[in-house]
């Protein structure tokens, strides 16, 4: 039993990291009706940021984290710029090539950079793990839950209150109608992959605060699992991506611990076709209505 | 090595021949929107061709004709939506050439839609308050630290968005979801969250669409209490003739493209040629 509850709650502490990247493609794909494939390799260049920062240069965790996040906000901005903004008009297609090009682009210059060496991320949170009644939880587990459950408020109270989420959820209902508001949608979706990147930033170093093997591909595994996620709990749904993150994360833990170590991605996939079969939209999905 | 010009060839001005009817009472002032040999082709189609019109400050002006014509073109035209192939757009003198669809809006033209383009997910207020964005004008840092500024032009804002819902009786379904609203009351918060952008010249796209008689009646009255309240220009696509002839003080015809006829409603009326656009040609016996 206690061993269960240690793996639900490890399950939720990676289920939250998935949750906080789901969150970047789904803001994303929510405003810009796109996926940014390159999202998980932001993720890396945070990690490696803070890493840097904190073992390279002996600075503060915190501030580490800061660098990292302020890196990764410009880095966003500076690809949507330049990669994706001259595609605005382009067949979806076209973009998510664009997108899968700018995955790989990040991940071979991080090699050129980094080298291609294992990094080992450094305990930024410490390294005495809580104990209680037999359940030990390391102190990562904690920050990771109660960072992701804090960037979920902020953010459900940012699109819902802020001029510029108000902005944002305009944007992602009609494009065309929102401009037609006086809203500048460049600047919009500019935001939104700031905002989006600094959260990988985030992500990327409670990821590494867990498994602190870092290499230049570290980021497109949990990429690919947080962009399942959020198809999972119904893309373009901000509490969808957290409930899908989660729910991931629970499952691939289970998998791991009770079925099969080397099964526990297929599983997590399978689990992934299933719900798409039975709901397509995701579990929180919306229902799409096409203008015929 | 020739100079070349890296500037847009700014259009020639060329005088209209007027034969624009602008209301007694905004005359000699600067109309709020002048259209010059304005047209746009669409491959070799030419939707719109040498659109020439001015509209007084106050004026409610009507844009007619026979489906197809090209009223709706014009609108967009007028916001940008498509850009002009010819001629200029002057909104309140200025050359709108540069602008994009946003810089327009905040310059001071805002629209409706023929089929309603709210955002239906957002509250009514919501929905207004992203009308009133331009007004407000705290940046993100003070949005996000909640600095006092942030909290009085939110409370501001908000104010403001409950006074223009209460033109219509709408400060009650504030918090509703907007796409749960009956479709007349839709129609009436399109018109709302237009006129939060603070515009000049207010476009409304066939605003009586699917609207019995006394909603009519009362959208007419509507119109004229806007343009009493706001002192701005309206703009109205339509389809039901009483409402045109009703309330517009100069009226437009559009038949493929071109303008076939301009006056007021008594000169459209008795029009020959507008007679024949809308109904035919009478047989020659």
């Amino acid at each position: 039993m206690l061993a269960f509850l240690n793996h639900v709650i490890n399950g939720i502490s990676l289920g939250s990291v998935y949750a906080i990247i789901a969150l970047g493609y789904t803001m994303v794909y929510g405003i810009a009706k796109m996926l940014n494939f390159a999202h998980g390799d932001v993720i890396m260049v945070g990690a490696y940021i803070c890493f840097f920062a904190v073992a390279s240069y002996g600075l503060h965790p915190i501030l580490g984290v800061l660098l990292a996040m302020l890196v990764c906000t410009i880095l966003g901005m500076v690809i949507e710029r330049l990669a994706y903004k001259p595609l605005r008009q382009a067949p979806s297609l076209a973009v998510l090539i664009t997108a899968i090009g700018m995955s790989y682009f990040l991940q071979n210059s991080a090699q050129l950079m980094w080298g291609t060496n294992q990094k080992m991320f450094p305990a930024i949170f410490g390294k005495t793990p809580f104990s209680f009644g037999g359940i030990t939880i390391s102190v990562t587990t904690v920050v990771t839950i109660i960072a992701c459950v804090v960037i979920m408020l902020a953010l459900t109270w940012f699109t819902g209150n802020t001029k510029m989420g108000k902005a944002m959820r305009a944007c992602s209902e009609d494009k065309a109608a929102a401009q037609l508001m006086g809203i500048n949608v460049n600047t919009t979706i500019s935001i939104t992959f700031a905002i989006g990147s600094a959260l990988a930033a985030v992500a990327g170093v409670l990821l590494c605060s867990a498994y602190p093997n870092l290499v230049p591909t570290t980021g497109s595994m949990p990429g690919i699992k947080a962009f399942t996620a959020a198809v999972f709990g119904g893309i373009g749904s901000i509490p969808g991506a957290l409930l899908g993150g989660v729910l991931l994360g629970v499952i691939e833990i289970m998998a791991k611990a009770y079925i099969s170590t080397q099964l526990s991605d297929a599983i997590v996939f399978a689990v992934l076709i299933i719900v798409l079969l039975v709901k397509p939209t995701g579990l929180l999905g919306k229902k799409i209505r096409e203008k015929v | 090595m020739s100079k070349v010009n890296q500037n847009y060839p700014k259009p020639k001005l060329v005088p209209v021949p007027s034969t624009n009817i602008i209301p007694d009472r905004d005359i000699g002032q600067r109309p709020i929107l002048e259209c010059r040999h304005l047209g746009i082709d669409f491959g070799g189609l030419s939707a719109v061709a040498d659109f020439n019109m001015a509209i007084g400050r106050t004026e409610i002006a009507g844009l007619i004709g026979p489906n197809g014509a090209g009223k709706t073109t014009v609108f967009n035209l007028l916001t940008k939506v498509y850009q002009p192939t010819r001629g200029t757009i002057l909104l309140d003198g200025h050359d709108t050439h540069d602008m994009d669809t946003a810089h327009v809006n905040r310059a001071g033209i805002a629209r409706t839609f023929q089929n309603i383009r709210l955002f239906e997910k957002m509250s009514v207020l919501d929905n207004v308050l992203v009308g009133l964005h331009n007004e407000m004008n705290n940046g993100m840092f003070s949005s996000v630290l909640r600095l006092p500024r942030h909290w009085i032009q939110e409370k501001r804002a908000r104010q403001k968005a409950l006074e223009l819902l209460s033109i219509f009786d709408m400060q009650d379904m504030a918090d509703h979801q907007a796409g749960s609203l009956p479709y007349g009351a839709q129609r009436r918060l399109e018109i709302v969250r237009a006129l939060a952008t603070n515009p000049k010249l207010l476009l409304l796209d066939e605003p009586a669409a699917g609207m019995n008689p006394s909603e009519t009646a009362e959208l007419m009255e509507n119109i004229r209490k806007i343009r009493d309240t706001f002192q701005i220009a309206i703009m109205l696509i339509e389809h039901d003739m009483n409402l045109v002839m009703g309330v517009c003080e100069g009226i437009c015809v559009l038949n493929f493209g071109k303008i076939i006829a301009k006056g007021t409603p008594e000169d459209i009326q008795g029009n020959p040629a507008v007679i024949e656009a809308y109904l035919g040609k009478k047989k020659e016996d």
